[in-house]
């Protein structure tokens, strides 16, 4: 599974994208977000507040009971400010 | 058509090639984004950097193109979205929406506009005096986005 990451949770990650094999219980976004809060100190603080970030699962946005699996892409970012 | 790009772009040159040959085009709409300086009452902004998520950049401004397409007679349409560092009085955004006749072409504009502000992943680095910050999204392009969404019927006349 590939997670990206961008503008600050990218920044308080340290790394733009890593490869991550979670088990099998890790099956949506919200379990997908524990998951990796526990992975590091700097990913417990990019996903303090997760009312300020988003998310995309192959590149379309999703909520955070959509489901995830093995080979997705799975983005986290906040929101959009772009025009 | 879209195009995500680091370089600048010339907008009337960008116009009259969407344009050249047409005959069925009454009206084009053109919107041209700038950095603007002034990012709030006082900070003072000395450059901007416009970061993306390249594929899925591409992929949602395609799928805003094509409702605005379903929702209005559009005959030719163009969105280009820079990134990368830019100063006060670059262009970042262009839109052109062209159709025979203004109304859709005002309206598709202004739709595109409002959906890309809220849909397409960019976000914003502003270097300041005091540092740099992240743009935050703000409540009013939500609201700008949401008024398209609640008229999806009507905008099919």
């Amino acid at each position: 599974m590939k997670i990206l990451y961008f503008a600050w949770l990218r920044q308080k990650i340290g790394a733009g994208e890593e490869d991550v094999s979670p088990p099998p219980s890790v099956n949506s976004v919200a379990a997908l977000v524990a998951w990796l809060k526990a992975k590091s100190p700097a990913h417990a603080a990019a996903f303090a507040n997760t009312q300020a970030v988003r998310v995309a699962i192959n590149q379309e946005f999703a909520d955070w009971s959509a489901p995830v699996a093995p080979g997705d892409e799975i983005a986290f970012f906040p929101p959009v400010t772009g025009g | 058509m879209i195009r995500v790009q680091r370089d600048d772009f010339d907008p009337g040159l960008e116009l009259a090639r969407l344009t050249a040959g047409r005959t069925d085009i009454g009206g084009a709409v053109l919107f041209c984004g700038l950095v603007r300086e002034m990012a709030g009452a006082e900070a003072r902004i000395q450059a901007m950097t416009l970061e993306h998520y390249p594929g899925m950049t591409e992929k949602m401004l395609g799928q805003i193109e094509a409702e605005a397409l379903a929702r209005w007679p559009i005959s030719a349409s163009l969105i280009i979205h820079r990134y990368g560092r830019l100063m006060p009085g670059e262009r970042i955004v262009l839109a052109i929406t062209c159709s025979a006749h203004r109304q859709a072409a005002f309206e598709a504009n202004m739709f595109l506009v409002d959906w890309l502000k809220t849909k397409a992943p960019f976000w914003k680095l502003e270097e300041r005096p005091d540092g740099t910050a992240w743009v935050e999204a703000r409540a009013s392009d939500d609201a700008a986005a949401e008024r398209w969404s609640a008229r999806s019927d009507k905008a099919a006349e």
